[in-house]
């Protein structure tokens, strides 16, 4: 008897989100990105279609960070300078820039201001031509002032303002809005809050084609599994035609895996049999990684350039047609 | 996610629709396509009533009427099966039709017609000798409406199979019997046939009837309904079956479940 491959008939599909804008579109950038699209679970081409393969963005921030000796090799000569840095990663084959605006967090010593934060959005949009997404300092108030003067000095170019969430959402989106960008929603692991944000951002006109979800991440072992299983519920939804639930979705691989002790202890300070700490931190995030995707990531955040070469390697292995 | 409101009120038994057939007035017939739309509506069922003169060129006619202002799909509602296949002809595809009993002539006539035109059929458990009492009988009429729409090349899933509620207070003891039937339609094959329930009937000649509409319609999800032909304007019923999906897990909980249920 033959086999029948049993294929799923699935209604819905996941919005696609387009990231940046070239000169005839009234942006400057070299190249857009395509988020999203898909209609089948991760990889299952032979029931559905993936139009766009999961795209990575290298975090880089606008202040020096606090990162493992591990980016050294990579990044020290070039992390005092976010325009650099940017250049560095779009060399390193970055789809997209993930600039992450801390120095503008006011429990600083000096923390920058909008003007400043804009300035800086500008610079590195003049020097490079990858999309960028750009996310305030992650504190209410001043997310809210610095997105907004990030928008406007990046109107035309379509980057992704973030975070919007459900108790501060309404000013983000509203720069959004005014500058034709996508707005980043977001949601403490909790799928019924992310749905009610989506409504919110959507009942105040922002398109469904300029929302991406950050649905938050986890690390490896420690509390991945709440992550992917929200993923999938998210992308089962959306692929049953809930609306409110197909949008792209962000994952945050490389701060995650990083704020572990598995990535970063020394060989001194390591766990039995953990081996050394260069290789084990960049697995750490690769792996990370390699769970979300499974999961139904659109769009993967990521710190280390050799994290980076396996999941690339890895997203080529898994994106080869399997039809039957 | 999974529920199907199939809209009633586009029906000639009603009287400023059956004044409409009768006077050819496209007004109340394109106005109640766009409100049954608004309430999230899934099919928007499509009766021509007694007053029409050509129950064929009525059908057509309203069809028509109705596919200009909507894109919702229609339900084709008629015993006369030229009438319907007069509506086929001008509806969009994924019609539904409604409806065909468990009787060799009329399956050899709609299940074809179905498979012809892509459109789906509400089948009724019941043949000539009427609507049976008992769970088993109707459980029986709906395996042989499967085990035909296999013969005919249609999926078990094209198949919206009504156990036929009665009202309640002339026929109460069919109303367990009715859900014990859904319960085994569900098993009858994988995928499962849909099921449906013209509701309003459960409640007629009551003088409870939005209570016992919702009530019912609560109750039999639970057994796996996962469609009825209803009123999709009453409010209350429709905010009862937005909550059943979603405690059934159908549809991912938010504050405003009751809204997105409406606008799927």
């Amino acid at each position: 008897m033959p086999v029948e491959i049993l294929k799923e008939k699935f209604t819905g599909t996941v919005q696609e989100v387009v990231l940046g804008a070239t000169k005839e579109e009234g942006g400057t950038r070299a190249k857009t990105v395509k988020l999203g699209g898909s209609s089948t679970l991760p990889f299952l081409q032979y029931e559905g279609d993936i139009p766009n393969r999961p795209a990575i963005a290298f975090e880089i921030w606008d202040i020096e960070p606090d990162w493992n000796e591990a980016f050294n090799e990579s990044y020290g000569d070039v992390w005092k300078d976010p325009v650099a840095w940017a250049k560095k990663v779009e060399e390193l084959g970055a789809d997209i820039i993930y600039l992450k605006l801390k120095g503008a967090d006011p429990e600083l010593d000096n923390p920058k201001s909008p003007d400043d934060c804009a300035k800086i959005v500008k610079a590195v949009l003049e020097n490079t031509g990858a999309p960028l997404m750009v996310e305030g300092p992650g504190h209410p108030e001043a997310d809210n002032d610095v997105l907004q003067a990030v928008g406007e000095a990046a109107a035309g170019e379509n980057i992704a303002l973030g975070l919007a969430e459900k108790d501060n959402y309404r000013s983000i989106a509203a720069a959004a809005m005014m500058g034709k960008h996508c707005v980043i929603g977001r949601s403490p692991v909790d799928i019924n809050i992310l749905k009610q944000l989506n409504i919110m951002i959507t009942e105040m006109g922002i398109a469904p084609n300029k929302i991406i979800n950050d649905p938050m991440s986890s690390g490896l072992g420690y509390g991945i599994e709440y992550s992917y299983s929200i993923m999938e519920r998210a992308r089962w939804g959306a692929l049953i035609g809930d609306k409110m639930m197909a949008f792209p979705v962000i994952c945050v691989a490389g701060a995650e895996a990083w704020r572990a002790k598995e990535a970063n202890a020394p060989l001194e300070d390591a766990g039995p049999g953990w081996g050394e700490q260069k290789p084990r931190g960049i697995m750490w995030e690769a792996m990370t990684a390699a769970a979300l995707i499974q999961a139904g990531g659109d769009l993967i955040l990521m710190r280390h350039p050799e994290a980076v070469k396996l999941l690339n390697k890895h997203i080529d292995d898994l994106m080869k047609p399997n039809l039957y | 996610m999974a529920f199907y409101m199939i809209g009633e009120r586009i029906n000639g038994m009603f009287n400023d629709i059956g004044e409409a057939v009768a006077k050819f007035d496209p007004k109340p017939i394109q106005d109640w396509a766009k409100k049954q739309d608004e309430a999230g509506a899934a099919y928007l069922d499509i009766n021509v009533g007694p007053t029409a003169v050509d129950r064929v060129k009525s059908m057509r006619w309203m069809c028509e009427l109705v596919t200009e202002v909507s894109d919702t799909p229609i339900a084709l509602d008629s015993t006369n099966y030229d009438a319907i296949e007069a509506g086929l002809e001008v509806c969009k595809p994924g019609a539904l039709i409604n409806s065909c009993p468990a009787e060799r002539a009329k399956i050899e006539r709609v299940f074809p017609m179905a498979k012809k035109y892509n459109a789906k059929i509400i089948a009724l458990t019941m043949d000539k000798s009427g609507i049976p009492k008992s769970a088993d009988m109707r459980v029986g009429f709906a395996m042989e409406l499967v085990a035909s729409a296999d013969e005919f090349g249609l999926a078990p899933d094209d198949l919206f199979i009504d156990p036929l509620i009665l009202p309640c207070n002339v026929a109460q003891d069919h109303a367990p019997e009715v859900l014990e039937a859904l319960r085994q339609i569900r098993l009858l094959s994988d995928p499962a046939p849909h099921t449906t329930l013209g509701l309003s009937n459960v409640s007629q000649g009551t003088p409870f009837r939005p209570l016992i509409n919702r009530i019912y319609c609560v109750m039999a999800m639970t057994c796996g309904l996962d469609s009825a032909i209803m009123d999709v304007n009453d409010d209350e019923l429709v905010d009862a079956i937005a909550s059943a999906d979603m405690l059934l897990n159908e549809a991912i909980y938010c504050d405003s479940y009751a809204k997105v249920f409406r606008n799927r």
